[in-house]
């Protein structure tokens, strides 16, 4: 068994796992200021109350995971996106607190300065994820001591930024459906209505970047010739896009929750594939790259790790799912609610 | 010295950490409180025991939040501004960390929200179970992150490939790694440093409840859970201390001459207090046992023990800051020490709740035990210096090549408004909490009875308009 290839497939999965639970929550923090009155804004925080933070736990353990995985390419992504890091770092900080703060005084300023707080965190966030993504895929100016030798500006290109604007739609559509299961009533009738705006404005940029990518982004291909089975994912995604649409008009929304789960899936995969063997990738010379080989910790340790993530990832997935149960079901706002 | 990147990297890293570190000691403290107060429900089913660890279960929230907002940046922070380091341990710190994401993380995250918002969702006994496995969880975190600092301090278990700038230690034997001669030593003190915190926070309320007259039950009760664990673990801490210097004494040489002002080899002197002046090397006005630090180390008071002379100039750490930090520590927890012993006496006497100076004292020693868990901290941190992997890797070579000063210094801007913010708004939520109280918790599935309702007249009376709103608010 490969251990690095055993490695990147399993950071494959924690980031799979990240974008998927707290790409609803984001998206919650998306469409915050989009609900009228402050009995719904409390309705939407409490919708992901209790899940935000053991969501963001699977970023934690990404950024661990890499470090000791990859420490090369942890070090070189870390200090070389210093700026948009320490930007996502405070929207991540800002999010977290403005949940936890927001309700705790009836004043509509201080409510309203929170709900911006919110708002403004969560998309920044999202937008920021988008941007690495791609940066991760054009490839960045990484020299031959493995140092990043760009500036802010060769972060801030068309294409990563198209990326940026395309997670903030694909999360804002995976809110509003996870938010259409969490509600009832009148504002369940509006979350309807968002669904279906949210999802186009999705498929828009979903067609769009697909399009810019294939004519732009020539790695994002390159591995299908080994990999033919790929294009069986790619497939597979096409469905599970034309599925949102079909489950949200037969009014079955946890069918269309799956399926903008799968969407999400498919695209890190893709992503991933469209990766490797790198981790980054040099613009100024291939053989400067980072790869899932010359960025790897020995194998020694990834060994080692892979007993701990066998021991601890049945733990994982069980508390995952217990928490899930214990909090399904409508938002009732209670004593214990935000 | 003029503004470096090394220099504005340490900064952060001291002004990030130390912010952090006011919340995961706190936390774990609280959460051994939290498990013994619920186990009480659990065995009397007295509501009062219910109360109280739904009150404390709040406060824990509010500082889990801030310890998780403030914590990623701690993992972030080894790669923005830490990338040579990075480079150089993450073959043997990484299986660390990643053993505190997979056991400790999503164990108290995921647990974290049962204990929160589950009480009217899961049975009792689960609910217990959930907040046990949280305090487990916030230890578990504590562990792997000891063990990965403590191998920066004493490294084992490794060997060291490649050269140069390719150099890196890369892991040969994991246990030796985990259980490196400090290790172990250093967890014991960094938790019972916990222990210590979260039972003064909680003596600190409940004084100020008593003196206030507001809440007397449930303060004198919390009061008396949070002594015992602050009587048992101020007894510990100087014994675990003294095996700890024990060990500094054995590997860090450098580290214990610089804590005690040893300048010259020889029999050591063991301070009570003092002010080391390197240039003169020597220390000034102090107050010192002939021969005391030889005692503690080898058994006789005249041993002797390598002093700074012993090591080149380049090597001391700042000898000034690391003297001053340990012994401010040292002197607190005598004072947590004699604290807790008088008021355990006075309370075995019946006189404790009358002893008004004794409560305002509680009251404030609060911040006698926040400050001595940062001050041990910063001793042991100091002490390290110069090097960042004791032996191995100096602070200044471990710093990102690709981040420059103005970068950093920026972020340190950045860091410093939202830290200020953020510190603000901890306080006055806690605040508002502690004003607000704990409410009498109906028994569970027993509203309708009169002595729910009852009890929760009787909770709305005392509380008056304050818990109408609270309702409200997340309450």
């Amino acid at each position: 068994m490969d251990l690095n290839l055993l490695w990147f497939g399993l950071l494959g999965i924690l980031l799979t796992g990240y974008a998927i639970l707290d790409g609803f929550d984001l998206g919650v923090g998306i469409l915050h200021l989009s609900v009228k009155d402050d009995t719904e804004r409390r309705i939407l925080m409490n919708s992901i109350g209790p899940l935000w933070d053991g969501n963001e736990v699977w970023l934690v353990t990404f950024g661990g995971a890499l470090f000791a995985a990859f420490p090369h390419a942890y070090a070189t992504a870390f200090s070389g996106f210093y700026l948009p890091f320490m930007l996502l770092l405070f929207a991540l900080i800002f999010r977290a607190v403005s949940m936890e703060f927001r309700s705790k005084r009836p004043s509509p300023a201080w409510r309203r300065f929170w709900d911006g707080a919110f708002f403004a965190a969560s998309t920044l966030a999202t937008f920021l994820f988008g941007v690495a993504v791609g940066n991760s895929m054009q490839g960045m100016p990484i020299g031959a001591d493995r140092e990043f030798a760009g500036t802010i500006f060769d972060l801030l290109r068309p294409y990563p930024l198209l990326v940026g604007v395309f997670a903030v739609a694909t999360f804002a559509m995976h809110g509003s459906i996870y938010l259409y299961l969490k509600t009832e009533g009148e504002l369940q009738q509006r979350v309807h209505g968002w669904m279906w705006r949210t999802f186009g404005i999705f498929l828009v940029f979903y067609m769009f970047v697909t399009v810019v990518t294939l004519a732009t982004q020539p790695s994002a291909i390159r591995n299908f010739a080994e990999l033919p089975w790929a294009w069986g994912v790619v497939f597979l995604s096409i469905l599970a896009i034309a599925n949102i649409p079909r489950a949200i008009y037969q009014n079955r929304p946890f069918y269309a929750f799956v399926s903008s789960s799968c969407t999400i899936a498919a695209l890190v995969f893709l992503f991933g594939v469209a990766l490797f063997p790198n981790l980054i990738v040099s613009s100024l010379d291939p053989a400067w790259s980072l790869t899932i080989y010359n960025a790897a910790s020995s194998p020694k340790t990834l060994g080692i790790m892979a007993i701990i993530a066998a021991i601890g990832m049945p733990f994982v997935a069980a508390y995952t799912g217990v928490i899930y149960w214990v909090f399904r079901g409508k938002v009732k706002l209670g004593s214990f609610s935000y | 010295m003029p503004l470096d990147v090394v220099l504005l990297a340490r900064l952060q890293f001291a002004l990030t950490v130390m912010f952090h570190y006011l919340f995961p000691p706190l936390t774990i403290g609280l959460g051994v409180l939290m498990v013994a107060m619920e186990w009480r429900f659990l065995r009397t089913r007295d509501p009062l025991y219910e109360s109280m660890a739904r009150f404390w279960t709040k406060i824990f929230a509010v500082n889990f939040a801030l310890g998780v907002a403030s914590g990623i940046v701690m993992e972030f922070q080894f790669g923005t501004n830490w990338a040579t380091y990075s480079r150089y341990v993450g073959d043997v710190f990484g299986s660390a960390l990643a053993a505190e994401g997979i056991f400790a993380f999503f164990l108290e995250s995921g647990f974290l929200a049962v204990v929160v918002f589950g009480w009217d969702r899961v049975s009792p006994r689960m609910h217990f179970f959930a907040t046990v496995m949280v305090a487990l969880g916030s230890m578990f975190s504590a562990i792997w992150i000891v063990v990965a600092n403590s191998w920066q301090q004493t490294p084992a278990g490794f060997h060291i490939v490649g050269e140069g700038l390719d150099a890196r230690a890369e892991i040969t034997d994991f246990w030796a790694m985990v259980f490196n001669p400090s290790s172990m030593h250093r967890l014991t003190h960094v938790l019972i440093g916990a222990f210590i915190l979260g039972a003064f926070f909680v003596m600190s309320v409940s004084a100020y409840y008593l003196l206030r007259g507001r809440h007397e039950e449930f303060a004198r009760r919390s009061f008396r859970f949070a002594l015992v664990l602050g009587l048992l673990a101020s007894l510990a801490a100087p014994i675990s201390g003294h095996f700890q210097a024990d060990t500094v004494a054995r590997t860090q040489p450098a580290k214990l001459a610089a804590f005690e002002g040893h300048f010259a080899s020889g029999p050591a002197d063991l301070y009570l207090f003092g002010l080391p002046d390197v240039d003169e090397k020597r220390v000034k006005v102090g107050l010192a046992i002939p021969g005391g630090l030889s005692l503690l180390v080898h058994g006789r008071f005249d041993a002797p023990v390598p002093g700074l002379d012993a090591f080149p100039r380049e090597d001391w750490p700042p000898v000034g800051l690391s003297f001053q930090t340990y012994h401010l520590m040292v002197a607190l927890g005598l004072f947590f020490l004699a604290a807790t012993g008088y008021a355990a006496w006075r309370l075995w006497r019946g006189t404790l709740w009358r002893a008004r100076w004794l409560l305002w004292t509680f009251v404030f020693a609060v911040g006698g035990a926040f400050a001595a868990n940062q001050l041990g901290w910063v001793a042991a941190e100091v002490g390290r210096q110069p090097w960042v992997v004791y032996g191995l890797l100096r602070t200044s070579d471990g710093i990102s090549k690709a981040v420059q000063a103005s970068q950093v210094a920026t972020s340190i801007v950045m860091f410093l408004v939202i830290y200020a913010l953020l510190f603000a708004v901890w306080v006055y939520v806690l605040n508002d909490k502690i004003q607000h109280g704990p409410e009498l918790a109906a028994p569970r599935g027993a509203a309708a009875t009169p002595r729910g309702l009852l009890e929760a007249a009787g909770s709305l009376a005392a509380h008056g308009e304050a818990s109408l709103t609270a309702t409200e608010r997340r309450s």
